[in-house]
């Protein structure tokens, strides 16, 4: 049960409930074990398993779950924590200013803010990020197009970014932060970073 | 491709390693010249990491005793049944 560690993970971070997540992964085991005959050999078990998972989740525990308003994501600009840390070169002189930065974050904040995405989003940025599946892994996983993937994945890791970014300013993590920067409340400053290919969304 | 926007658009993709070829190759020649746009690849890469790190909890050992314990359940009750999955 070598990737018990990485659908534990996975479960916590689409349940945000330890409970929940124990049961999740239990019965993502069960199911496995039953469909057992149907994984191809030589393909990617990980990635079936977490189709498992995934659909699991999808149909059994996202309806206890609230829903935030998603389309949120759309305001936010590319690559938000980036652009707002720019004062930082000047105050720190060091190329690696951002770079220390990230290391202050907790892992409790790492985590909040990638549970604080809304779910589709969440669930992308997770299969990406923290378990490094490809664009394909994902699309089957998820059993959407490819560009849906794309679409997903780069809204989430701009929310991500901001709520990071949020975490920052709130700890004062950053150093002589520029204060037009710090406003955690972007909507009104997003001019013509709507480029976006929005996607639906779907109740 | 010249442009920083438009190697900036890339950011993702590429660090997904999913531009292929000659987008890549452009993407790489520009950074070789673009200290604004390696900066932007350089902290997106190292995010990724820190989330990738910065999130992985430790499997009560509950949990794998519950596993176990119910796939050996299922192995007595279908004797037929293959091994327990990985």
């Amino acid at each position: 049960m070598e990737y018990m560690p990485s659908l534990y993970s996975g479960a916590l971070r689409m349940t945000r409930n330890p409970a929940d997540a124990e049961d999740l992964v239990q019965e993502t085991y069960l199911k496995a074990y039953r469909a057992f005959s149907s994984f191809e050999e030589g393909t990617n078990l990980k990635a079936w398993l977490f189709r498992i998972l995934t659909n699991t989740f999808i149909n059994s525990y996202r309806a206890k779950q609230r829903r935030p308003g998603e389309s949120d994501l759309d305001d936010v600009e590319d690559l938000y924590m980036y652009r707002r840390l720019g004062g930082l070169e000047a105050a720190l002189a060091g190329r690696s200013a951002e770079d220390e930065l990230l290391e202050r974050f907790t892992d409790t904040e790492v985590k909040e803010a990638l549970e604080d995405l809304p779910e589709q989003f969440r669930v992308a940025v997770l299969l990406a990020d923290v378990e490094g599946f490809s664009y394909k892994e994902i699309a089957e996983i998820l059993d959407i197009p490819i560009g849906t993937v794309m679409s997903r994945l780069h809204r989430g890791r701009k929310g991500l970014e901001r709520r990071l970014f949020g975490f920052a300013t709130e700890h004062n993590l950053l150093p002589n932060a520029s204060s037009e920067g710090g406003s955690d409340r972007p909507t009104d400053q997003s001019t013509d970073q709507s480029t976006d290919e929005a996607e639906p969304i779907h109740g | 491709m010249g442009d920083c926007d438009d190697v900036l658009r890339e950011v993702y993709t590429y660090l997904d390693g999913e531009n292929e070829g000659e987008l890549r190759e452009h993407i790489e020649r520009h950074l070789d010249g673009c200290m604004d746009c390696l900066e932007v690849f350089d902290f997106e890469a190292e995010l990724r990491q820190v989330i990738a790190r910065k999130c992985k909890d430790p499997v009560p050992d509950s949990l794998r005793a519950k596993v176990l314990e119910c796939l050996e359940g299922e192995q007595t009750n279908t004797p037929s049944a293959g091994p327990l999955p990985d």
